[in-house]
C-alpha cells in the first residue's frame, strides 16, 4: 500500500503543479496516471505545439513545459504510478481513501484530488459489431510483448506510427505479418514509411491498401477475417491468430464517472467559490476535468485552481493549524529532499 | 458584425439552422459547441488541432471549401465513419463564402 498526503489522478500540467503547491505546505503527493509518462494531454498528443498563454512565457512548447514542471517538483519528491489506470475508490472508517488501479496498486491518502483533464486514455477500437467476442482471444490493442507474437500470423491495422512500427518489428517475430490501412498513404518517420516499403518488397509484410477489416470470425478464438478492399470492393478472407487494431488513444473519463462523484457536461461539478471540492468531502477535482459557472478549460486555470486546492486539503489534514501563506520569494523553497533554494540576502556593507 | 446561416444536423437528426458570426476568428466545431448542438465532451475534444475526430462532419452542400492540411487529412484516415464528404469542423473557418452551408455531424465514436 503506497501513502501519501494528497493522491493526485493525473500526470498533466495541473496535477504535476499541484505537488509544488502542496511541497510549500509541507505535503507529500504521488500521482497516478494511465500513461506511462507524465505530462497528460501535453505529452501525448501536441508535445511539439506551442502554447502561448502560460503566464510568463511568451512562447512554449507543451513538451517543454512537461519539462519545466517535473524540473519544479523535483524537490517535493512526488512519487508516481504511471501505466496504470485508477479503477476503484473506497472510503475508510478515518475518513481517508484507498484507491486501487487496474492492476492492482493500492494507494491511500486522506484526500483525493482528481485532476484527469480528458479522461484516461484508452485504445480507439474499429467499429465491428462481435469485435468485445475476441477481446483478449485474438484481438489486443497494445502490444506489451513482442515475444508471444512468435511464429503467428498477426493482422495489424492503422496508418500511424504504431502500426508501422510494430509491422516492422513482428516482420522478424511472426511468422506472417499483414499490413491493412484505410488509405495508401501513411502518416509516420519516413524511414518507418520506407523501412515497411522494404519488407512489402521482400515479401516479409502483407500489405493491404486501401482497406479496412469488415467482419470477424471463429468458433472459440479469433480465426478469421474477412477485409474489403476499398477501392474494388474486393473481399479478402484472410485466417490470422492475431489481429492488433492500432488507431491510437482516445480520452474516456472512465471509472471516475462511477465514484458516485456529481457529474455534469462529462465534467466532475466542483465548488468554484471555495476549493474545488466535489460532493465528496476529501475528494476535489482540478483542472479540465472539472466544471463550474464560467469554467475555462485552461491550463493556468488548473494552476490556479491546484492552488486552493492544496490550501484546503492542509485545512482537512491539519484542521488545528494556522497557516499563513509565504511568498516563495520570502521563504524561498524547501524540498523533502533537503535541498532549498532562496532569494539571496542583500548585503549590508559601508561604501568608503 | 456579419453573420451568415448554417444548416447543422446534430447526432439525433434533428436540423438546426443557425447563425455564425465570420468575424470572430471561429470554426465549425466553435459554432457547434457555442449553440450546445452537442453535449460537451463529446465535440471538439483536441480543442482544434485536427488531433481528434470528434468534430468530424459530412458536408450535404456544394460549397467549395478550402483544402484539407495535411494533418486533418491524416486524422480523417484514422477516424471511423469517414466518408468521402468527411471533414472535421475545426478545420473549417467561417468566411462570408460559406453562406449556406449544410452539414450533419457524424456520429460520436465509442
Amino acid at each position: 500500500m503506497i501513502t501519501t498526503d494528497i493522491l493526485i489522478i493525473g500526470a498533466g500540467p495541473t496535477g504535476l503543479f499541484a505537488v509544488f503547491e502542496a511541497g510549500l505546505l509541507q505535503l507529500k503527493c504521488h500521482i497516478i496516471d494511465a500513461l506511462p509518462q507524465p505530462g497528460g494531454q501535453c505529452a501525448e498528443i501536441y508535445p511539439k505545439k506551442p502554447i502561448y498563454d502560460i503566464p510568463g512565457f511568451p512562447e512554449v512548447l507543451a513538451g517543454e513545459l512537461v519539462d519545466n514542471l517535473m524540473e519544479q517538483i523535483k524537490p517535493f519528491q512526488p512519487g508516481f504510478t504511471l501505466g496504470e489506470r485508477a479503477e476503484t475508490i473506497e472510503k475508510q472508517e478515518d475518513g481517508s481513501f484507498v484507491v486501487t488501479t487496474n492492476k492492482g496498486t493500492q494507494h491511500k491518502a486522506p484526500i483525493v484530488a482528481i485532476a484527469g483533464g480528458l479522461g484516461s486514455f484508452e485504445p480507439r477500437k474499429p467499429q465491428l459489431p462481435n469485435l468485445s467476442d475476441y477481446e483478449d482471444k485474438g484481438i489486443v490493442y497494445m502490444i506489451k510483448e513482442p515475444e508471444v507474437f512468435r511464429d503467428r500470423r498477426v493482422l495489424i491495422a492503422g496508418g500511424g506510427d504504431s502500426a508501422l512500427d510494430w509491422s516492422i518489428f513482428l516482420a522478424d517475430v511472426a511468422s506472417e505479418v499483414t499490413l491493412v490501412h484505410r488509405r495508401n498513404e501513411f502518416r509516420g518517420a519516413l524511414d518507418s514509411v520506407e523501412k515497411v516499403q522494404q519488407l512489402k518488397n521482400q515479401k516479409k509484410i502483407n500489405l493491404i491498401t486501401p482497406a479496412e477489416v469488415r467482419s470477424l470470425e471463429g468458433a472459440e478464438k479469433l480465426e478469421r477475417v474477412v477485409i474489403e478492399k476499398t477501392d474494388s470492393g474486393e473481399k479478402i478472407d484472410l485466417e490470422v491468430d492475431d489481429f492488433i487494431p492500432l488507431f491510437g488513444l482516445s480520452p474516456k473519463l472512465g471509472p471516475i464517472a462511477d465514484w458516485g462523484l456529481e457529474i455534469e457536461k462529462n465534467a466532475i461539478k466542483v465548488d468554484n467559490t471555495l476549493d474545488y471540492q466535489t460532493n465528496i468531502p476529501g475528494i476535489y477535482a482540478i483542472g479540465d476535468v472539472n466544471t463550474y459557472p464560467g469554467k475555462l478549460k485552461l491550463i493556468l486555470c488548473g494552476f490556479h485552481e491546484a492552488t486552493l486546492m492544496c490550501q484546503s486539503a492542509y485545512q482537512r489534514i491539519h484542521p488545528d493549524k494556522k497557516y499563513v501563506m509565504k511568498y516563495t520569494t520570502v521563504g524561498g523553497v524547501t524540498g523533502f529532499d533537503g535541498s532549498k533554494k532562496e532569494a539571496p540576502k542583500a548585503v549590508v556593507k559601508a561604501i568608503e | 458584425m456579419s453573420d451568415i446561416k448554417i444548416k447543422i444536423t446534430d447526432r439525433q437528426g434533428v436540423l438546426h439552422e443557425v447563425d455564425a458570426p465570420t468575424d470572430m476568428n471561429m470554426n465549425l466545431m466553435e459554432v457547434v459547441r457555442s449553440y450546445e448542438l452537442a453535449p460537451e465532451g463529446t465535440i471538439g475534444i483536441c480543442g482544434g488541432m485536427a488531433m481528434c475526430a470528434s468534430c468530424q462532419c459530412y458536408v450535404n452542400s456544394g460549397h467549395d471549401l478550402p483544402e484539407k492540411s495535411d494533418d486533418e487529412e491524416a486524422m480523417l484516415s484514422e477516424a471511423f465513419n469517414v466518408e468521402d464528404n468527411s471533414r472535421l469542423g475545426c478545420q473549417i473557418h467561417i468566411t462570408p463564402e460559406l453562406e449556406g452551408l449544410e452539414v450533419e455531424l457524424a456520429p460520436e465514436e465509442i
